[in-house]
């Protein structure tokens, strides 16, 4: 019988020779992750069904990372809960503001998920760790409370569907516009229940960062996870981070794909995706043929496109350049790593000078937080993931989804605009 | 097991946003979860709803963030089941593991409207349509799903196979 990638993690971990689609396993976890929203939800469960013990204090990780610093008393009262919970458990990878990042940008740059390794966690966006060859996928909180005390989780072995990456990335083209371009082409739910495999020559043009963007977005085309092949960049990636022993999983020649889908990197224009879901995607030659859409903020960060390449695409475009008048600018870079990055390299003067914010990492406006939120009738350019209704702030207000390149770029004149 | 109760009819990619927003994720009680329960897709849902009533959706129901508060705010605003032709995954599972009943069935979605009173019998999967006259077939829990179910959630039939 042969099997996708997904399915040789699953079945390792489910100590099996073997997994067929739709099987039902117990599979062992290498990582079981939280954060300040879903972290309270786990923890009272654990503690209220009586659990007295973590599976594994060093493979248990909180994040305090989606309303923090604390915008209210509420969200303080649940980072409190979290910290005293992680104190009690003598948890080792606990983060809090002072050492945290976005916890999907925070965990692989900490070497906290590695090839081979099955990781959950109580948020969407933990299907990220499949750019390092890593099975990772969302679940609730009360998966994670059962992962904290017994280090299992069931699951349901999915199929997959096959992405062949051919081509190079052209200039101010990243992972985002490979994978809002996938989105657009399949659909919120064109991979629901299904895992997302890239693999083929064309992935060595694609970065480490790149490939977290792409897998990161995963989820929303409904995917369970969005895997890549494991190849010298990862192991360039990992070797200053992980000294435990990893293991890269490779698809049989013959394992069976549901669809199969040619992606031609060098075909990919800047895509961006209108409101209100991330399937809405145009490329820019379609936008620019359009009339005008003007724009009052651009966000640039989250746990998509918070990294320093990131950054970087941004600084570069807002090199000695202003922001247009009527747009206010945010960027957030997703680590304090990063941070201090961005202040050495230069990039927090670039962002000040052309009049921007520079924020402490933290999810803020992303999920319609604090540190940006939308007035009714608002737009927004966003590096972020999700445009969905109310997202980013009021019910009548738009999110417009694009690369660091494409929102540096529509900062400068006020509407959405090609980078070039 | 069985429910019954009065339609509230939806449709596709019904995300977790507008099925709890996140500006009101700082708190973890049920009741104020519920009471901001569809708020951003449907104003009136909080009022309207009763308690055993249904909830019936297209596609891709409940995509978007892992949030339990979706499943949970459902739950507590007295829902009995939803039905949907497709769940997202984690929704699904999210659900399973509170003990939210859900459903998948094309039919059902596709025939059901709002307003419809529906009977449900949760152990052989038929739908039942009482102001139309009509049944539909759903499929059933697996096993290991209806025995998360039958002992009232994930962690309950943990902490009892330890016992
Ligand atoms: S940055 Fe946005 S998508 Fe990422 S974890 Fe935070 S809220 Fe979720």
């Amino acid at each position: 019988m042969s099997m996708t990638m997904t399915q040789k993690i699953l079945a390792d971990h489910a100590g099996l020779d073997e997994v067929v689609t739709g099987q039902l396993i117990n599979a062992r976890l290498d990582m079981v992750l939280a954060n300040d929203i879903t972290g309270p939800v786990s923890i009272n469960e654990f503690i209220s069904n009586g659990f007295d013990k973590l599976f594994n204090k060093d493979k248990v990780s909180l994040v305090m990372d989606h309303f923090t610093p604390n915008k209210d008393i509420k969200s303080a009262e649940q980072c409190k809960q979290c910290r005293t919970f992680a104190r009690k458990f003598d948890i080792t990878n606990f983060y809090d503001v002072g050492n945290m990042g976005i916890e999907h940008a925070l965990l692989p740059e900490l070497g906290l998920v590695a090839p081979g390794e099955l990781v959950i966690g109580a948020d969407s966006h933990t299907c990220t760790y499949g750019a390092l060859g890593a099975f990772s996928t969302g679940v609730g909180s009360t998966d994670v409370a059962a992962g904290m005390a017994t280090g299992m989780a069931w699951f349901k072995v999915p199929s997959a569907i096959k992405f062949n990456i051919s081509g190079k990335l052209n200039k101010h083209v990243s992972g985002k516009d490979v994978i809002l371009h996938i989105i657009g082409m399949i659909g919120v739910d064109g991979a629901l229940y299904k895992s997302m495999e890239f693999m083929g020559e064309g992935i060595e043009n694609l970065t480490i960062d790149d490939r977290l963007c792409i897998s990161n977005m995963a989820i929303e085309a409904g995917s369970k996870n969005g895997i890549f092949v494991v190849d010298d960049i990862t192991k360039e990636y990992i070797k200053d981070k992980i000294c435990r022993q990893t293991k890269a999983y490779f698809p049989d020649e013959d394992a069976t794909y549901d669809k199969v889908f040619d992606i031609d990197l060098s075909t990919i224009k800047p895509t961006v995706a209108f409101p209100h879901l991330p399937e809405n995607t145009y490329n820019i030659d379609e936008i620019e043929a359009m009339d005008d859409i003007s724009i009052d903020q651009v966000v640039i960060g989250s746990c998509t496109n918070g990294r320093l390449s990131d950054m970087k695409e941004a600084a570069e475009i807002l090199r000695g350049k202003k922001l247009h008048r009527d747009v206010r600018g945010i960027i957030i870079p997703a680590t304090q790593k990063i941070y201090k990055q961005c202040m050495h390299l230069g990039y927090t003067d670039i962002f000040i000078d052309a009049g921007c914010v520079v924020s402490t990492p933290t999810c803020g406006p992303c999920l319609g937080g604090h540190m940006g939120v939308l007035a009714a009738g608002e737009s927004c350019v966003a590096t972020t993931n999700r445009n969905f209704v109310g997202r980013m702030g009021h019910i009548d207000s738009k999110v417009y989804l694009a690369s660091p390149a494409v929102a540096a770029a529509s900062a400068i004149t006020g509407k959405i605009s090609s980078p070039n | 097991m069985k429910a019954k109760g009065t339609v509230h009819k939806y449709g596709n990619n019904v995300d977790t946003d507008v099925i709890i927003p996140a500006r009101y994720l700082n708190t973890q009680s049920h009741e104020e979860l519920a009471s901001h329960c569809m708020e951003d897709i449907d104003k009136d849902f909080v009022k309207k709803v009763s308690k055993g009533d249904i909830i019936v959706a297209g596609d891709n129901f409940g995509c978007g963030s892992s949030r339990e508060h979706a499943p949970i705010a459902i739950k507590a605003s007295g829902i009995s089941c939803v039905i949907a032709n497709t769940f997202a995954r984690i929704f699904y599972r999210n659900s399973i593991n509170i003990g939210l009943p859900i459903l998948e069935c094309k039919d059902a979605s596709d025939s059901i409207d709002a307003g419809d009173t529906v009977e449900i019998d949760f152990d052989s999967g038929l739908i039942t349509n009482i102001t139309k006259n009509e049944s539909y077939q759903a499929l059933p829990f697996p096993e290991f799903i209806k025995e998360i179910i039958d002992k009232g959630g994930l962690l309950k039939s943990i902490t009892e196979e330890g016992k």
